[in-house]
């Protein structure tokens, strides 16, 4: 009787693993007044970099105060597939890339020049909806979160299409960090209410189905939202989801790899990932619904 | 004052008693450094302990904190080991005095005052001593090689049922001897640019760098260090376990010689990383012959205890057979989590290797970071259970005792094992989106796997130090008992 009670418990603990996950659950709707059109000013200078806190400088630049939302990424698409600048090729948008230069290292791969991948729109993931085939829209609820599920050429393309960039990953850190060596954007600590992260409780996870979700862009900047109490979380510049939400990607191109850089952690991430110095990376056509990005301009 | 003196002898000066200590050290800091990540740090039982103990945790720092806690739980292990080899094999009365002597000192010197900086402010003179503990560890390692020699006259064998050369040397005090001075050599590996990287506290882990496509000597250097200390943790275990069943006859001789060969190849392997691009072939050379060299000890112990448990029967089944082999946990359990290891260390590892650009590398650093410290962690862990149910037969459990003892840690750790390696692995069939419910059930199974067995210890350490509380216990039986005695 024991062993048949234990074995019947034991499968009933499987058998959850099984479930489904509604990817399509009720999502909150809050509005956080933070303008993803806003861009912030980083002065020229020197700067903390890396966990070794190593100085380095940049020139005058400014930075997005908040990820490419996925409103503003069906914009761009809406204008870029008229103006023939990404193209439609079966359930995927793809662009044109010049390429990468190839140096044969161990374990790079050949980057050419050609179409590359932009975003799936197939992916049960996708937050962009291609309604009747004619216009890009936001899945609804999800207009002012972070545009995911799109590949570094994606976010390149995006950034270019306006004639800005991918922000360096000196141009990242210094935007996160200020001037001085704080591992996180606010301080030197972290709570749950700082930032989303995994198992960090907000109103948009639910981590016993569908898990961890991104929160809107600049969701944590002090607000209560229906009794849950958000944290300024700023960076000294003013930038939002520097740490947690949503990975970020970043423009470099290192010789010899073909591996792009993100930086920031995110909803998937323990607390340690969303230190600032911590790089994670990725080949350039991954895609995934906790990475985002965001643009930065020269002065 | 008897009362205490007797206790402190046993326990210091006593192979059993210092590897309970040891295990008790271990224990404690597993249990609560535990508290510190994953799910419990997801509950907030973190922030907890750290207040409650006054931890200073500086973010910059975790990389080093980790380091110095992982040495310091190496280090007893490390200490474990070489106890073991001192009460099994024969080994001149200085050298297992100050062999162990050197050793207790260096690996509690290293744990205390290792994590006291680690964790607790960083009071330099703790470094200091914690260094010092590291020096008096290798030092003790140095000792223990003189104390191995195999070539010394005292050491031949004579029984032609021992692998021994022509002159008499027994080979498997060679393999212990190789084991000895490859970790010599492998220590300073680390050592050297640990001493350069620690130095303004540029501490790194090592799957941070993994994709870089340039490594440094140095970042070379502390991959190489890590992958073979363990490495050569697992060779000498397997030895010990040889040693402990008796391992002899035709499997024994072909399993020491591939145990030797395999420890030097291995070894240069890892260590010729920093200047070949393909030393992982020369790795994989010494791996092959390392596990096959384990393959011989478990064809070898299983075959013993299907014969000696079946002895009584004129024509055993399969069933009576296996029945056989099962019948004592702690016997079967070493060499069964041995070839566990395959499923979820070594194939894991394989297959890494083998779909490394295909499959690892599409996917993002982090995922495959993942995979490479469950798969170490794993190992380690595997290598604690082995440790675990030598200690339940050292300290003579008996009749359910044994077997609940037994059977539990084998159990629970390979479902917590087996989790841990879907969980590595889960990306190859589920997606990030839909991953919730599969990483619940395996987090509930790795926790409760890993948990039970901490209670299991907890318990068995209760259990012993209550009996130092009696007058007549069983710790004075073990206290003159060694090891060698009870070669089966």
């Amino acid at each position: 009787m024991k062993r048949l009670f234990l074995s019947l418990s034991l499968i009933a603990v499987l058998l959850t693993a099984c479930q489904p996950v509604d990817l399509n659950a009720p999502m909150p709707i809050y509005e956080t007044g933070i303008d993803p059109d806003t861009w912030a000013q980083i002065p020229a200078g020197e700067f903390y970099f890396g966990q070794h806190e190593d100085v380095e400088s940049t020139a005058a630049y400014e930075i997005m105060i908040t990820d490419v939302t996925t409103a503003q990424y069906a914009d761009f698409l809406n204008a870029a597939l008229a103006d023939g600048y990404v193209k439609l090729d079966g359930e995927q948008i793809v662009g044109f890339y010049p390429g990468d230069e190839f140096h044969g290292v161990k374990h790079e791969e050949r980057i050419e020049a050609g179409d590359w991948l932009f975003i799936p729109l197939d992916d049960p993931s996708q937050r962009i909806v291609f309604t009747s085939k004619i216009t890009f829209g936001a899945k609804e609820g999800y207009e002012n979160h972070p545009m995911t599920t799109v590949t570094w050429f994606g976010a390149w393309g995006y950034c270019k299409y306006y004639g800005w960039h991918l922000p360096t990953e000196m141009e990242w850190e210094k935007a996160a960090r200020g001037d001085d060596n704080r591992p996180f954007p606010w301080g030197d600590e972290i709570k749950r209410e700082n930032a989303n992260f995994y198992s960090s409780r907000d109103p948009f996870e639910d981590m016993s189905s569908f898990g961890s979700r991104t929160s809107p862009v600049g969701f944590y900047n002090g607000k209560n939202y229906d009794g849950y109490q958000t944290l300024d979380s700023a960076s000294p510049y003013g930038l939002y989801d520097m740490a947690g939400n949503v990975w970020q990607w970043t423009g470099d191109v290192y010789e010899g790899m073909h591996y792009r850089f993100m930086r920031g952690g995110s909803k998937d991430t323990y607390d340690m990932d969303l230190r600032l110095w911590v790089r994670n990376n990725a080949t350039p056509t991954y895609y995934s619904p906790g990475v985002g990005f965001r643009c930065a301009r020269d002065k | 004052m008897q009362f205490v003196k007797d206790r402190f002898n046993y326990l210091f000066n006593s192979t059993k008693g210092l590897i309970l200590v040891a295990i008790a050290m271990i224990g404690i800091v597993t249990a609560v450094w535990g508290m510190l990540s994953g799910p419990m740090a997801e509950m907030g039982v973190r922030e907890v302990v750290i207040k409650l103990l006054g931890m200073d945790i500086v973010q910059a720092e975790r990389e080093g904190r980790i380091i110095i806690l992982y040495h310091s739980i190496a280090m007893a292990v490390v200490a474990i080991e070489v106890y073991i080899i001192n009460s099994l094999l024969k080994m001149k009365e200085f050298f297992k005095t100050a062999i162990n002597a050197t050793i207790t000192v260096g690996y509690i010197l290293t744990m205390v005052f290792g994590m006291g900086f680690a964790y607790f402010g960083h009071n330099w003179a703790f470094h200091g001593v914690y260094i010092f503990g590291l020096s008096l560890i290798f030092f003790a390692g140095v000792l223990l090689a003189v104390a191995l020699n195999p070539w010394d006259p005292e050491y031949r064998v004579t029984d032609n049922a021992y692998a021994h050369t022509r002159s008499g040397a027994s080979v498997e005090r060679i393999a212990f001897f190789t084991m000895a001075i490859a970790t010599l050599g492998s220590v300073l590996f680390g050592a050297i640019p640990g001493s350069y990287f620690g130095n303004g506290f540029e501490a790194f882990l090592a799957e941070n760098v993994i994709r870089q496509p340039h490594k440094t000597l140095f970042e070379d250097a502390v991959i190489g260090h890590l992958h073979i200390m363990l490495t050569l943790i697992a060779v000498a275990l397997s030895l010990i376990i040889g040693r402990w069943l008796n391992f002899k006859g035709i499997l024994h001789t072909i399993s020491m010689h591939l145990m030797w060969t395999g420890t030097i190849v291995i070894s240069i392997g890892a260590w010729s990383v920093v200047v070949v691009e393909w030393a992982h072939t020369i790795i994989y050379v010494g791996s092959v012959l390392v596990m096959l060299s384990a393959l011989m000890l478990v064809i070898f112990g299983w075959g013993k205890f299907i014969r000696e448990g079946t002895a009584h029967l004129a024509k055993p089944t399969f069933g009576q057979k296996m029945k056989a082999l099962a019948s004592d946990p702690l016997k079967f359990g070493p060499l069964w989590q041995m070839v566990f290891m395959n499923f979820t260390v070594s194939g894991v590892g394989i297959f890494m290797a083998v779909k490394l650009t295909e499959i690892m590398r599409v996917m993002p650093w982090r995922e495959e970071r993942i995979t490479l410290t469950g798969h170490w962690h794993i190992l380690s862990a595997l290598i604690a259970t082995i440790i675990l149910m030598y200690y339940g037969d050292m300290v003579n459990l008996k009749g359910k005792v044994r077997q609940w003892y037994g059977w539990g840690i084998i159990i629970l750790s390979d479902i917590a094992f087996a989790s841990v390696t879907i969980f590595e692995l889960k990306r190859l069939f589920i997606s990030e989106a839909e991953q919730q419910p599969l990483v619940n059930v395996l987090m509930i199974l790795t926790d409760l796997g890993l948990g039970m067995l901490l209670v299991i210890l907890a318990m068995v350490m209760i259990w012993r130090l209550s009996d130092l509380f009696k007058g007549k216990g069983r710790w004075t039986e073990e206290a003159t008992h060694e090891l060698s005695e009870e070669v089966e």
